[in-house]
């Protein structure tokens, strides 16, 4: 454009090179609709980019692992600079590991960095997803973001655990065998799944090779992908915002993305680098060389997955050990259920939006997030699902809750069993309870304004608090939220006292819609009349 | 006797006499030295096991019994030898503060000398293994990489794979092995107290047993390094979960919150 518009000047170089890009990458057009995309500001909205960041480092550091790990099962005997290990025979996995550890430069702290960002990474999607279930941000158009994040949360757990089992130590090795322990439990196929995965009998000479291409490159490959497709959807749908003066359905109020958001977001990356390094510069994270190499004939105490696995550890700790014979066939039903379990402890999260979206016959856009008490069945759904994982996490570390709580692991695996039916249903009640306690607080704070603590004495004796009333913004954030109708499927008979024929599951989805925004399972937000009412009168009422 | 006396002035008589009289008298010191000084080592013991009879009976005999019979308290110490009164008393896990899964270590109530007496009258009420000396615990110079694999094959199942000690069943647990000296841990090995199993000289030789102490001195002691920094209790994944999610995540949220609390505002109009 500039040679039509000046021929006369000659352009500076930057421009020059801008002109050039333009011409052949359309970078004006794409500038101009995106530079300006608007990005709401909450801490909450960046526990993604916390999952984003931590990815992206993870990435850089097991490049550089990469570079000096030795992904083979072939026997070595150690001759490196750690002591306690001269003269161990181990795998050349173990070798290299133990090598990165103490004789490659920054070996140990980037190897730590590496293992202490991949908790991190899964404690951040963790937390960013269930930021996203609280607010109902998963509501439409939002559903298939939902499930590409919740994807990614079962890929960053595999991607773990494939790389926990690399180094080939005493530890991983224990969760390897796990592993094929489920795999055998399997009725029919289960010999022949183990056999094919590791390539004959285990631990065979396989898999810590065939575990390499799959955790670097074909989980990370699928997962980059989804990263991709997740961003891609995010500027797409645009992001959710709380509700206030001025936040529409249709609008988004916040900072662009140049310069302010990309400062922001760069600054804080590095933020999140500098963290992670600290901690991997404190705090040791499996120390590989301390638990010793793999061998089958040893174990030890103490042997769990990394956290994210943990509930599958719980799973198995505290199922009974059940087992069938069925004509010369062993059926393990003490690893092949709590191995069915597993997916859908997982499932129970992935599919709550579709259910919501069912019973609620919602089919509207939401762009405002909810407050969690102002959806006390969904926050009592995900408050509940969280205990179940928590519990599960309690039975996997039951050991370590036993040794350091003076508690008899029996004691505490009979608990779990039953927590495990009991907690999620009281957390459910309980935390619907507390919502809805704080749904009325809001409506009393937008009738009556805030307590104020300041006490008046009226002329005739009485002592009164001053409450000081709310302004209208905050009145707006209080009573921004819709309240729904539960759904009727009208008399159970028609006019001629002939039974009606309903679509099946719509009897229940309307108990289920009940249970949602029945009476007393919403609390009436205040309706400008009754503000009025309230505030034209005299003083305090 | 006629000859004899017949030759009782004969020249070699006195030389013969004398024969007679050393071969005499040898011959009773022969007979009867040795036995002289058995009695006089007995005596010394039994003065120790006197000694440490008191001692148990004040101590011990409410629970193991007046002879160290045992009873629906404690158990038997017929047989359990001097090595194990030594561990049991050595570290402070006996006498018993009270009954439990467990009987926990704590501060020690005898003095050394005490519990030689006491390991001295235990000994006496039936065979067992005796106090190693420092010959035979010290692991100066054993090759610690050969423990380390014998402490994966023998001792991590409990102990956990840094000695950090682990779980057993019914509020039972296999202790920390920091600060435990190396008799207190030769012995255990001998005597196998409490929840351990025994690892007798047939099964696991006096040198084998050197090298899991140096190989345990080595990893976890409060000299032995860790190259990667705190060890977070050297407990496993855990421990390294809950450091990542309160100190990690944690700190990583507390930042989210410092930076969406210094955002850039719109002017105020």
């Amino acid at each position: 454009m500039s040679t039509t518009t000046a021929p006369d000047r000659e352009a500076p170089a930057g421009e020059r090179l801008a002109d050039w890009a333009d011409g052949r990458l359309g970078l004006y057009a794409l500038a101009k609709t995106n530079m300006r995309k608007i990005f709401p500001d909450h801490w909450s909205f960046m526990l993604g980019e916390v999952s984003l960041y931590s990815f992206i480092i993870i990435i850089l550091t097991g490049v550089y692992l990469t570079l000096f790990f030795h992904p083979s099962m072939n026997e070595v005997v150690y001759h490196g600079s750690y002591v306690p290990l001269q003269g161990i025979r181990m795998s050349e996995a173990f070798n290299s590991t133990v090598n990165i550890s103490f004789d490659v430069r920054g070996g140990l702290l980037i190897r730590q960095i590496h293992h202490w960002a991949a908790l991190i990474f899964l404690a951040a999607m963790f937390v960013h997803m269930m930021r996203v279930f609280f607010t109902g941000a998963f509501r439409k158009p939002r559903e298939v973001n939902w499930l590409f994040g919740f994807l990614l949360f079962v890929l960053g757990m595999f991607t773990g655990f494939t790389g926990y089992s690399l180094p080939d130590d005493l530890l991983s090795g224990t969760g390897v065998r796990f592993m094929e322990g489920a795999i055998l439990s399997v009725p029919v196929v289960g010999t022949y799944l183990s056999m094919f995965l590791f390539g004959g009998e285990f631990p065979g000479g396989d898999f810590v090779a065939r575990f390499y291409s799959i955790h670097i490159l074909l989980l990370p490959g699928i997962m980059l992908g989804l990263v991709a497709a997740h961003l891609i959807l995010v500027f797409f749908h645009k992001h959710t915002q709380f509700a206030a003066p001025g936040r529409t359905e249709k609008n988004v109020v916040g900072m662009p993305l140049l310069p302010i958001y990309m400062a922001k977001a760069g600054g804080f990356f590095f933020l999140v680098f500098g963290l992670i390094a600290i901690v991997a510069a404190i705090a040791t994270i499996n120390p590989i060389w301390a638990i010793g190499p793999y061998r089958p004939d040893q174990v030890s105490t103490g042997a769990q997955p990394d956290w994210y696995m943990g509930f599958s550890e719980g799973l198995i700790r505290v199922m009974p050990g059940w087992e069938i014979n069925f004509a010369g066939h062993t059926l393990v039903l003490g690893v092949f259920i709590p191995l069915v379990i597993f997916p859908l402890v997982l499932a129970a999260i992935a599919v709550y939006p579709f259910l919501e979206a069912w019973v609620t016959g919602d089919r509207r856009e939401h762009h405002i997030a909810d407050r969690p008490r102002n959806a006390p069945t969904r926050t009592g759904f995900g408050a509940a699902w969280i205990s179940w994982y928590f519990i599960l996490l309690v039975g996997g570390g039951n050991d370590i809750w036993a040794t350091h709580f003076h508690l008899s692991i029996n004691n505490i695996t009979w608990f779990v069993r039953i927590a495990f039916f009991v907690v999620p249903v009281l957390v459910f009640i309980a935390t619907k309870r507390v919502c809805m306690g704080l749904q009325r607080r809001d409506a009393e704070k937008v009738l009556h304004g805030r307590e104020s603590g300041v006490i008046k004495r009226l002329p005739h004796g009485e002592f009164v608090e001053v409450h000081t009333p709310l302004n209208q913004a905050e009145r707006f954030k209080l009573t921004a939220h819709e309240q729904y109708q539960p759904l009727e499927v009208g008399e159970a008979v028609d006019e001629n006292g002939v039974e009606r024929k309903l679509p099946r599951g719509e009897k229940l989805r309307a108990r289920l819609s009940k249970g949602y925004y029945g009476e007393g399972n919403q609390i009436p937000k205040p309706t400008a009349e009754e503000y009025k009412e309230i505030t034209s009168g005299h003083g305090h009422h | 006797m006629k000859k004899l006396s017949a030759r009782r002035r004969h020249p070699l008589a006195a030389v013969v006499v004398l024969l007679l009289a050393l071969a005499a008298t040898g011959g009773l010191y022969a007979a009867f030295a040795p036995a002289d000084k058995a009695q006089a080592d007995t005596s010394a013991q039994s003065l120790a096991i006197d000694e440490g009879k008191k001692l148990y009976d004040v101590g011990c005999a409410s629970c193991h019994g007046t002879g160290g019979q045992g009873s629906s308290e404690g158990p038997s110490l017929v047989g359990v030898g001097a090595a194990a009164v030594d561990f049991q008393v050595g570290t402070g896990r006996m006498p018993a503060q009270q009954p439990g899964p467990q009987i926990e270590k704590k501060r020690v109530q005898y003095n050394q000398k005490q519990i030689d007496l006491l390991a001295a009258y235990v000994a006496s009420l039936g065979a067992g293994p005796a106090i190693p000396t420092s010959q035979e615990y010290n692991p100066a110079g054993s090759d610690v990489a050969k423990g380390g694999e014998l402490f994966r094959t023998n001792c991590t199942q409990c102990h956990n794979f840094s000695g950090e000690g682990g779980a057993l069943t019914n509020g039972k647990f296999a202790p920390d092995l920091e600060g435990a000296s190396a008799k207190h841990i030769y012995e255990a090995m001998q005597t196998g107290p409490q929840n351990m199993p025994s690892f007798p000289d047939t099964t696991m030789p006096t040198k084998q047993k050197q090298q899991i102490i140096a190989y345990i001195h080595t990893i976890n002691s409060s000299k032995s390094s860790t190259p990667g920094g705190l060890k977070l209790g050297g407990l496993g994944p855990v421990s390294e979960g809950l450091f990542a999610w309160i100190f990690g995540l944690g700190a990583l949220i507390a930042v989210t919150v410092w930076i969406a609390a210094h955002t850039a505002k719109a002017k105020k109009s």
